[in-house]
């Protein structure tokens, strides 16, 4: 299939329909609207559900119902909206239900503003809802990787029966680069039989498919967390994913940044090279599970004097780089929001001055 | 080997479709192309631009703070970005609408007077494509086959335009010369 020039958000879209999910729940705000201008008329032609709820509690569990019915369903929104959202997603973790979330975030606190942030790291890997839940929480770097991620989120939430949240910024729902949808990535829906309260003459089964959250005895509930457990060091097994970038041979500073920060940093660690400074590279793909081995090995390479934490937050990933680097190394945070992405030529100063604090080595 | 360009306009010149035409041009010639809209809060008639990266390697920092050339199609676009544009960069100054220049000796500036041009082609609101046009022609960025052929998709659903808009860029090309 050749390459199309598409939006992230439409690429987003587009990806989620050729995943083979029907349904989309949405209410729209900025900056990631275009995917609901996006299904609006895409949905139609391929005979998919497109409802714009009134607001986005109301969506969260439309994708709750859907979930509990066994079809795939997902839904866009952008950092105030996510918020809305979060109770419901609690409950999808309780329930168990599979479901995915495109969080394309914008500057926070509060309303914020519209432009470029990382500000929902923590919400998303840490803090998604109340309880003990989990998202399975994915970055991509650009427009081509949004729509792959997007493609593997849904065989992910099934596996998992979890909910998956592909966590973005502003710069890549609104930025076009060229995209392809291979069809490898193209999948069926896993058995949902043994859960989905999709009837029971569906399936031809006798037995009562329950979709709950609510478990009042102790001990059942304490179960159903341990199983969510399990599930949860499961992922950090199986499905950890990262990119080393310019690791192979020495070097003195260790980045590790995430999403469109990476990218500008590959753009200063390629002019530092240039400058004979070598600088390595851990982008982190998926924040949750967090590639807190790769990290820390990265860290360790004995030629590494310095870690530096780069986003596009006030400081949130800075806390797992600190808990992978184990106190082996020192981590320095930077970082900038509010719709201001730090330049190659900051971080080009940025490793400069942490090295000449090294000069004695 | 990259090339930035940064299309800047009011918003309804059709700055970001131009930045859109190049960048599926450069990507038909097989580049790696980024395309980055301003999409902040913006009124109707305020500024509108847009970014657009050619590379043949993958495309690293979507931020680039000094651009390597600009097409300014109003005055205050061209006084925004003039000096952060790279020096030896092509400046392209819509000289319908601005009669200043940059007042650097270092760029390549180009005027050309794309909204009378265009209105001599058929219709004034060309004045992007002839802008796009002459910037090509002078840049080559991509080739200006490329460039017609990206006009041709860009406008396929709405086939009485592309006569018009074929028009607009070979008298881009011309004033180029």
């Amino acid at each position: 299939m050749s390459k199309v020039l598409m939006k992230g958000n439409e690429a987003i879209a587009e990806a989620a329909i050729r995943a083979g999910c029907l349904n989309y729940f949405a209410y729209p705000i900025t900056p990631q609207s275009e995917v609901a201008e996006y299904l609006a008329w895409r949905m139609q032609e391929v005979n998919g559900v497109f409802l714009q709820g009134e607001s986005e509690v109301a969506v969260s569990y439309m994708i709750f119902g859907a979930a509990g019915a066994g079809v795939r369903v997902f839904t866009t929104s952008s950092s105030p909206g996510i918020s809305l959202m979060s109770e419901a997603i609690s409950y999808l973790c309780g329930a168990q239900l599979p479901a995915v979330f495109v969080n394309i975030m914008r500057g926070g606190p509060g309303l914020g503003g519209i432009l470029p942030s990382q500000g929902d790291y923590l919400q998303a890997t840490k803090g998604i809802g109340h309880g003990d839940c989990r998202l399975f929480v994915m970055a991509p770097e650009g427009v081509q990787e949004a729509a792959e991620m997007v493609m593997r989120a849904f065989p992910l939430a099934e596996k998992y029966r979890n909910p998956v949240m592909i966590l973005g910024d502003g710069l890549i729902g609104q930025m076009m680069e060229p995209v392809e949808f291979p069809d490898h990535l193209k999948s069926v829906p896993s058995n949902k039989n043994t859960w989905a309260t999709n009837g029971m003459d569906h399936r031809k089964s006798k037995t009562r498919n329950l979709v709950r959250s609510l478990f009042l005895d102790s001990q059942i509930l304490n179960n159903n967390n341990l199983i969510l457990r399990d599930k949860y060091e499961r992922m950090k097994k199986e499905d950890v994913c990262f990119e080393a970038y310019n690791t192979e041979g020495d070097y003195r500073i260790l980045i590790v940044a995430y999403g469109t920060m990476s990218r500008v940093c590959k753009t200063a660690i390629a002019t530092l090279k240039e400058q004979g400074i070598d600088v390595g590279l851990i982008r982190p793909q998926t924040l949750f599970p967090y590639p807190e081995a790769a990290v820390r090995e990265a860290a360790r390479k004995e030629s590494c004097r310095h870690v530096l934490c780069i986003e596009m937050s006030m400081g949130q990933m800075v806390e797992d780089v600190e808990r992978s680097v184990l106190g082996a190394r020192p981590v320095k945070w930077y970082g900038k929001c509010g719709g201001d992405v730090p330049t190659p030529e900051e971080i080009i100063e940025l490793v400069k001055s942490t090295l000449a604090l090294h000069k004695s080595y | 080997m990259q090339n930035e360009v940064m299309f800047a306009g009011f918003g309804g010149q059709g700055i970001l479709l131009s930045g859109k035409i190049l960048a599926h041009a450069a990507m038909e010639e097989g580049f790696e192309v980024a395309w980055i809209p301003s999409y902040g809060p913006e009124m109707r008639g305020g500024t509108a631009y847009c970014l657009v990266v050619v590379s043949d390697r993958p495309i690293g920092s979507p931020i680039i703070k000094n651009p390597k050339h600009l097409v300014a199609m109003n005055r205050p676009s061209l006084e925004k970005f003039a000096q952060a544009i790279k020096p030896g960069g092509v400046v392209l100054i819509n000289s319908s609408l601005i009669t200043v220049d940059t007042g650097r000796q270092d760029l390549d500036e180009l005027r050309v007077p794309a909204g009378e041009i265009a209105t001599e082609a058929g219709n004034g609101k060309a004045a992007n494509i002839v802008a796009l046009a002459a910037f090509v022609a002078r840049s080559k960025m991509v080739s200006l086959d490329a460039l017609r052929h990206s006009i041709e998709v860009e406008f396929a659903k709405r086939p009485n335009l592309i006569p018009l808009n074929i028009k607009a860029l070979e008298a881009g090309i011309k004033a180029a010369e």
